[in-house]
Formats: C-alpha cells, sequence, structure tokens
C-alpha cells in the first residue's frame, strides 16, 4: 500500500488535469455513483452527519489495529469526494490519518464543498474521521 | 426605464463568475445593489461619519440628519401614521426578536398561547418559541395546505381568550406565496389579537400600507430591498411600541440614568439602544426610489411575463416539483422552489453554480415547512426586476443539462 502522503499527493495530481469545474464533477459523480453500497443496517442516526445540504453516513471500525470505513451521502457530488476520502483513509492506522491534515480536499479546489459555514456533512465527517483515529491511538 | 437602463445601476450584475457571465437568482436571500445605494453608503462614509444624536459638532448633525430623513421615508413608504412607528434594527430578524422579548415581558403569562405559521421563516418561530418557553406559554401552529395556501378557515377555531398575538409572513420566503394580510388581520383583531407580519419578502413586492393591511408589527431587512445590509426595520402601532419594555438597553435609549434607577427615551429611541447603523440606515433613502421605480407598469409588465413564463415551464416540466401553487398568479411572487426526481438539490446548486446561475438550496431557514413537505431540502430560484427572459432561458437550459449530469 502507498503512503498516505503519497495517495493525496497522486489524487491531487489527477484533479490537477481538469481544467473545468464542469470536469470535475463528473468525475466525482462517476466515483459517488460507483461507490460500494453503504450497509442499510449502518443507515442509522447515530451515524449521519447532517447538515442544511446534504446528509453523510460513516461507520468507522477499528480493528486489528486498522480504522475501516464505509459512508454514503444522499448527494452524488458529495457521495464522490467521500469516496475518495474512504479511499485514501480506510485500512490506514490511527497515527497515519492522524498525521494527515485533510488538505487534499482544499488541494483538489473543492474547498467550497468543505465550507463549515455550508453546514455541509463532509467538515463534520473528516472531523469524526479523526475523532475514532485519535480515541482509538489513545490521544484525546 | 429599459432593462439595460436597469442593469446598469447594479454594478454587481456584470460579475464574472468562473470565467462566466453571473445569473444571480438567489434575489429572496439578498438583493444586488444600485450604484445609488453604493454611493450614499460612500457619500456618509466620507462626509459625516460620526456617532448620531450625541454630540454637537456639524459631522454628528449631518449623520443625524440623513438618519432621521431615512425614518421619515419609510413613514412615507409603508404609510405609517408617525415617524415614531419607524424604529430601526439590524434586520427583519432583529425586529422579530425585539418584539417577541418585550411582547412577552408586557403582555404574556403561563398558558397564553402564540400562533405561528407552518410556512414561517425560522426568524419568526424561534424567538417565539424562545419566548414561549421563557413565558411558560404555548406555541400553536397554523397550518398550510398541500399547495402552500395557509389554513385561513383553521385560524379564527385556533384563535381563545388565551391567545396573545398572531405572527405571520406577508409572502413566504419558500413558496413564494402572498398571504392575504388583511384578511388575516380582520380575523384576528375581531377577536382582539394582534398581528405581526414579516414582511422580508413582503415589502420587496408588495405595495405595503400598513394603515390598510390594519397589522399592528410589520418588519423588514434593508439588504432584501437594495439597501446596505445590517439595517432594518420594526414599524410597530405606536400604542404597542409605547407599552412595551425595552428590548436592549444602554447608550441613546434612556431619559434619565442614576444606580436608583433609569428612565428610558421615548418611542422609536427606546428600542434604538448603542451605536446604530449610521451609515447604512440612510442608504433607505435611494433603495425606496429603487423600489418605487420597480413598481412603475412598463417594469410590472416585464416582470410578470418572466414570472409567468418561468411558472409554467418548471410545472409542465415532468422531472420537477413545484412547491407553492397559488389560487392566482397573481397572489405569486417570482420565487420559485421545487425538487428534481433522483436529483439532490445541492448536487444542481453546486453544477449550477459552476455555470454561472447563483441559487440557493438547502432548507431556506424554514425546516417545519421541509418536514410539512417530506423533503430534505429544495432547490430556490428567486428573480429581481433586472433579471432579463434571456437569464431564465440560460436557467431552464443549465438545469436541463445539471439534471442530466446528475441523474
Amino acid at each position: 500500500m502507498v503512503s498516505l502522503k503519497e495517495a493525496e499527493d497522486a489524487i491531487v495530481e489527477e484533479f490537477s488535469m481538469f481544467d473545468e469545474w464542469l470536469d470535475k464533477y463528473e468525475y466525482l459523480i462517476s466515483l459517488g455513483k460507483n461507490l460500494e453500497a453503504y450497509p442499510e443496517e449502518k443507515r442509522t442516526d447515530e451515524r449521519l452527519i447532517k447538515g442544511c445540504q446534504s446528509r453523510v453516513w460513516l461507520d468507522c471500525e477499528y480493528k486489528d489495529g486498522f480504522i475501516y470505513m464505509s459512508a454514503d451521502s444522499d448527494a452524488i457530488i458529495t457521495k464522490g469526494i467521500i469516496s475518495l476520502l474512504v479511499d485514501l483513509y480506510s485500512g490506514r492506522t490511527p497515527q497515519e490519518i492522524l498525521s494527515s491534515d485533510f488538505s487534499v480536499v482544499d488541494r483538489i479546489g473543492l474547498r467550497e464543498n468543505l465550507s463549515p459555514t455550508r453546514a455541509n456533512g463532509l467538515v463534520s465527517m473528516i472531523d469524526r474521521i479523526r475523532e475514532v483515529a485519535s480515541a482509538a491511538s489513545g490521544r484525546f | 426605464m429599459t432593462i439595460d437602463e436597469i442593469r446598469k445601476e447594479f454594478p454587481a450584475l456584470s460579475t464574472k463568475v468562473y470565467g462566466k457571465d453571473l445569473v444571480y437568482f438567489d434575489n429572496a436571500a439578498t438583493s444586488q445593489r444600485p450604484i445609488s445605494v453604493i454611493e450614499k453608503w460612500n457619500e456618509i462614509s466620507v462626509n459625516s461619519n460620526a456617532n448620531i444624536h450625541r454630540a454637537v459638532h456639524y459631522l454628528s448633525s449631518q449623520a443625524t440628519e440623513s438618519y432621521e430623513q431615512a425614518r421619515d421615508c419609510i413613514r412615507d413608504f409603508i404609510n405609517a401614521s408617525s415617524r415614531e412607528e419607524i424604529v430601526f434594527t439590524s434586520g427583519a430578524t432583529a425586529s422579530i426578536n425585539l418584539v417577541a422579548y418585550s411582547f412577552g415581558e408586557a403582555c404574556i403569562s403561563s398558558g397564553d398561547e402564540v400562533i405561528v405559521a407552518q410556512d414561517g421563516h425560522h426568524s419568526n418561530i424561534v424567538p417565539w418559541q424562545l419566548m414561549c418557553r421563557r413565558k411558560d406559554a404555548v406555541l400553536r401552529v397554523l397550518p398550510v395546505d398541500d399547495n402552500g395556501n395557509l389554513e385561513l378557515e383553521e385560524l379564527a377555531g385556533m384563535l381563545n381568550v388565551r391567545t396573545k398575538i398572531v405572527a405571520v409572513s406577508h409572502i413566504s420566503n419558500v413558496l413564494g406565496i402572498i398571504h392575504p394580510i388583511r384578511k388575516i388581520v380582520e380575523i384576528c383583531h375581531s377577536k382582539g389579537v394582534p398581528v405581526l407580519v414579516d414582511g422580508a419578502q413582503g415589502i420587496v413586492h408588495c405595495k405595503v400600507d400598513v394603515k390598510e393591511l390594519g397589522c399592528d408589527f410589520y418588519v423588514f431587512s434593508g439588504h432584501k430591498m437594495y439597501a446596505a445590509p445590517g439595517t432594518g426595520v420594526l414599524y410597530g402601532k405606536k400604542k404597542w411600541l409605547d407599552l412595551l419594555p425595552p428590548f436592549l438597553s444602554g447608550g441613546e435609549m434612556v431619559g434619565k440614568v442614576s444606580f436608583s434607577g433609569t428612565t428610558f427615551a421615548p418611542v422609536p429611541l427606546k428600542f434604538e439602544a448603542g451605536t446604530q447603523n449610521f451609515a447604512g440606515v440612510p442608504t433607505f433613502v435611494p433603495a425606496v426610489e429603487t423600489a418605487l421605480s420597480f413598481r412603475e407598469a412598463e417594469c410590472r409588465a416585464r416582470e410578470d411575463a418572466i414570472k409567468a413564463y418561468l411558472y409554467d415551464k418548471l410545472l409542465n416540466n415532468n422531472k420537477i416539483h413545484l412547491f407553492g401553487i397559488p389560487h392566482s398568479l397573481e397572489d405569486k411572487i417570482p420565487l420559485f422552489s421545487f425538487v428534481v426526481d433522483g436529483a439532490h438539490h445541492e448536487d444542481l446548486a453546486l453544477i449550477l453554480d459552476k455555470m454561472g446561475v447563483a441559487v440557493r438550496s438547502g432548507q431556506m431557514c424554514a425546516e417545519p415547512l421541509m418536514d410539512r413537505f417530506g423533503v430534505t431540502g429544495m432547490l430556490r430560484v428567486s428573480l429581481a426586476p433586472y433579471n432579463t427572459m434571456e437569464e431564465v432561458e440560460f436557467f431552464l437550459k443549465s438545469l436541463d443539462r445539471a439534471i442530466s449530469m446528475v441523474v
């Protein structure tokens, strides 16, 4: 498995090929449509991150030293971004996750998708990934 | 005025977003400002930037004069009985908070009832909810029907001896339906119940005559009617404003202050504690001129034609579910909220944004109404008289493309 830093850089490079915003969205939409189905029994209120706009469900499991994630959203672009995040961070150690500054979303030009004022579920999703990693590594 | 002449007055309309021409369809949230308003703001900042009402020096008296001229202008604009009935606030939200608090202190006891409407903006729900919690009073809800019209036949039955006030919007910020305020006031007044009207949208689209409407309070914001942001108005009948205790306290709102007690200034200054927005409030004068010019026949006819066209296109698109179906199109402003089968409102708004089209998506500060219609949010387009038929065509094409990308 490539290091998290390398994986993040690879995504940034991939996105740098898109000149047009709409192409970026087309790509995210295709990622969103191909995201592994979220287990229905995990579509619970405790796993729901509710915003004014899209809703995000996130399930994190800490097993054998690694954090495994599955996630979903009712909005397809958000789901595409989720797909990127799950690809990047699922199956990593808590230490690896905590070493990331999560600036990748910023670097691929999707900052407005993360603006806290938008009350978008993504900010809370990243916060929760950090919390879980932090708890798992014993650091609060 | 031709549409090109009007658009030249609003510099923000020629903004490019992502290299594309801006199509601004989020006017119900904030309208763009004409040059006259921007210049007024500049003029105050350059020529008379001083605290109002207090000092004896030249700049202060200039600033005070501009501020108080705006009060006269608003009195005339809404046909209030006197300038004392016009209180300046930071916006419609602040105005409602003021009334909810002060009315609660003066008039509400445990077990009393307050009626709000199901299509209310959070600003016309939450302040009442907090007041009811504080006063152990009961909040009741006037429902809307499936088309989004208020169920007025319910209202008379809801009013009783415990009902102390009814708070409704003139026009719903989600459904764009103009409510029959005169009728609502008649029903409520026949039972001796006062009415507050949230006019945030109403002041922009309707000729508001508070004497004719008969309402006890009418509130609105400046930033939705072409004036500076952070400005707002509370109109209240003088008998109410005299009766209600102050909300915020501090400088300017006092009569005599001593450590044994304080008396308060007469209305409206009783409700204008602290340094007021003396650079923003005077922009109401040019903003009102703009609003009045938009009510001229030529402008109205153009706006009505665009409204009818867009309404027809959205209503007859089988992928789109439109909310807020008026009895007659005259009862609706050019504001349309809808959902699209299989497409999330956030996705559509994000894609439209990248095409240069600014729309609103989400709950639009009306979560109870979203629940009423069983949706998590909607997409809203809201037009102003400076929007054009070409923009509407471009929006419709862009929407089609956005839908095909997502679905």
